[in-house]
């Protein structure tokens, strides 16, 4: 009954000075819409992740050049060539499918169109590492990698990207790529981003064709990957692969690798890192914020403390304890942090959804964070209100109604 | 007839530094039911310290203090609240009400702190507002009230949980004469119908409405008589 009555005079004290009130709590505004949009874009992050990582393929491995050492002290990126691919493929018995990448950015040319695209020299069970499907046409096979023929495969986008509407008529048509001409043979199904990786904006041509015709012969390849049945065999996969690298390499056991193996949830990892930096410098944007909010208002409650001296007299006098004066602005400082969290979480869910559609990043609000939002202002205001609630009620009745 | 107040060798010394004042130094007081006194003295008598002890508002440091019975000299100031709050009724020179609040919720104070539903509370709360002829003023705040609108509201703030004790300091010092006038009237009616009554002035003139007077001096009584009886009116 009396608290009722209490947190009606709390918040009739806000209402009186709602200005004041809404500037006092931006603080908490800012940190709390920095919680919020912290958290929708962890968990936006994550539900990618989890898209991709299954989008990549679970069960893949991908071989990459490393750093050659000469005694402790290095001698430039080592380098992966065909014989490790074909070595990879031939003498394993774990790995499904291989296939080295060999890839460069290059001038793509058709009728009075151009683009900058990247060109990827793979082996066609590149398409079935990574469960690419045609939506027109046909994928090379292993007798054109041999013959090195100039075919090429799509990507999605760039039927469009080349100007040409419906994409199949595009199949059969000749494209330059570095003013080399190129049968287009198939146009790939939509895939989407995964990662860093955009097969939507790709043109696929075998590796043999791409090393000895378009990139002037050079035996270096970008990537080797490597497909297991399941992910379960990913270690024995693994060990393979370094067993196989290290001969091909003599690397004697205990000697340092010039190559590393990782998988493709490794690579998602280090790939979300960035997101992580962001979300760490969002959380501390939020505890700074929050402190220096909760100040404002211990700020605040002190001034309305003093303001109100000759009313805390007068409660005194009229039979009020230390408990209900001690409540009533421990409510005040409260109901200020609550108001504070509210608009936070409505900001917050506002910058969530402007990073989705300006930024494209995926967010996601969600309603435990909005919870915790919410109880976490409720927290600040508590532990900021205290001072200054207890202040006014240990006040002196007399001396308090004597304040002018 | 019970008594409402009754002090001991009732004291209050403040240490300044080296020096000690003396501001109540051994009062013996009785004050019963029913009766109507003013506490007189010159500024420095020690008469606001006296009635702050009176009012419970303040811890005499020696002495005791008994309260319609119950000796509350000792008391905690939780203790003290709830004291003032059930068995004191304050008038003040500054009427002290809330500016924010209507004359209703600034009368209904006392009866929140005592626990009263809020239907219970607006009842008691309006009669009180009747009783000094403030009716028809319920719905407004202190700030578009008159000056002697503002001291009845309070005197009915004061009335509201019945006190055994009516304690008012100065209820005129703010309101001119004609006023203060109606004010006193209201306080010998009070009375009449056997409201105890302690007030506390500077004022010969109002202290003449009382039927007994008290005179400070120094930290001690210094006269206690009756005044003359006067036909009301």
């Amino acid at each position: 009954m009396l608290f009722f009555e209490i947190v009606m005079v709390a918040m009739a004290a806000v209402r009186a000075n709602m200005l004041r009130s809404v500037l006092t709590t931006l603080g908490i505004v800012i940190g709390i819409a920095a919680v919020i949009t912290m958290v929708a874009l962890g968990e936006g992050a994550q539900q990618r992740v989890e898209e991709q990582i299954n989008r990549m393929g679970t069960s893949v491995l991908t071989v990459r050049p490393g750093q050659q050492m000469w005694g402790g002290v290095s001698r430039g990126d080592a380098e992966l060539s065909v014989d490790d691919a074909i070595a990879l493929r031939d003498e394993s018995d774990g790995l499904l499918q291989v296939s080295p990448e060999q890839q460069s950015r290059l001038q793509v040319a058709y009728k009075r169109w151009n683009s900058n695209t990247q060109i990827m020299g793979v082996w066609p069970e590149y398409f079935e590492i990574y469960d690419h499907g045609l939506q027109y046409g046909r994928f090379f096979n292993q007798g054109e990698v041999q013959g090195r023929r100039r075919v090429a495969v799509l990507g999605f986008n760039m039927a469009e990207t080349l100007g040409e509407t419906p994409p199949e008529l595009l199949v059969g048509e000749t494209i330059q790529i570095r003013g080399i001409m190129f049968e287009v043979i198939g146009i790939m199904e939509e895939k989407g981003d995964a990662a860093w990786v955009r097969p939507d904006d790709q043109v696929f041509i075998p590796q043999s064709t791409a090393q000895y015709r378009v990139m002037g012969g050079r035996d270096r390849l970008n990537s080797i990957y490597a497909a297991t049945d399941t992910p379960d065999q990913l270690d024995v996969a693994f060990a393979e692969i370094d067993r196989i690298m290290r001969r091909e390499h003599r690397i004697k056991v205990g000697e340092e690798v010039d190559f590393n193996i990782r998988n493709s949830a490794d690579l998602l990892e280090t790939f979300n890192e960035t997101t992580q930096t962001f979300a760490f410098l969002l959380a501390g944007i939020a505890a700074i914020s929050l402190l220096v909010g909760g100040i404002g208002i211990m700020n605040i409650m002190l001034v309305s403390v003093t303001e109100r001296t000759r009313e805390i007299g007068v409660r005194k006098a009229l039979g009020a304890t230390r408990k209900a004066i001690m409540t009533q602005f421990l409510v005040e400082a409260l109901f200020l942090c609550l108001l504070g969290g509210m608009i936070g979480v409505a900001a917050g869910y506002g910058a969530s959804e402007m990073m989705t559609r300006v930024a494209a990043w995926e967010t996601r609000v969600a309603p435990e964070a909005v919870v915790a939002a919410i109880g976490f202002s409720a927290a600040v205001g508590l532990f900021f209100g205290l001072w200054p609630a207890r202040r006014a009620a240990l006040l002196d009745p007399i001396d308090a109604l004597r304040y002018e | 007839m019970s008594d409402i107040i009754r002090t001991e060798g009732l004291e209050k010394h403040y240490h300044l530094g080296a020096e000690t004042v003396r501001a109540c130094d051994g009062v013996d007081l009785l004050i019963s039911q029913g009766e109507f006194v003013a506490i007189m003295g010159p500024s420095g008598s020690g008469k606001s310290t006296l009635m702050n002890m009176i009012g419970c508002l303040d811890t005499p440091t020696g002495g005791q203090y008994w309260l319609n019975g119950t000796l509350v000299s000792e008391f905690s100031e939780d203790e003290l609240a709830r004291v003032r709050n059930r068995e004191i009724g304050f008038v003040f020179q500054t009427f002290n009400l809330l500016p924010r609040a209507t004359a209703l919720h600034n009368v209904e104070l006392p009866l929140i702190y005592a626990g009263i539903s809020s239907k219970e509370r607006r009842r008691r709360a309006s009669e009180k507002l009747e009783l000094v002829g403030l009716g028809d003023r319920m719905g407004h705040k202190p700030p578009e009230m008159s000056g002697g609108q503002r001291q009845r509201v309070a005197i009915a703030r004061a009335l509201v949980n019945e006190p055994a004790l009516l304690l008012a300091d100065e209820p005129t010092g703010n309101l001119d004469s004609v006023t203060s006038e109606d004010v006193m009237r209201q306080f010998e009616e009070l009375n009449e119908q056997g409201q105890t009554i302690v007030l506390v002035t500077h004022e010969h003139d109002i202290a003449g409405h009382a039927q007994r007077q008290v005179h400070l001096k120094d930290g001690l009584l210094e006269k206690d008589f009756l005044n003359p009886v006067e036909p009301t009116g």
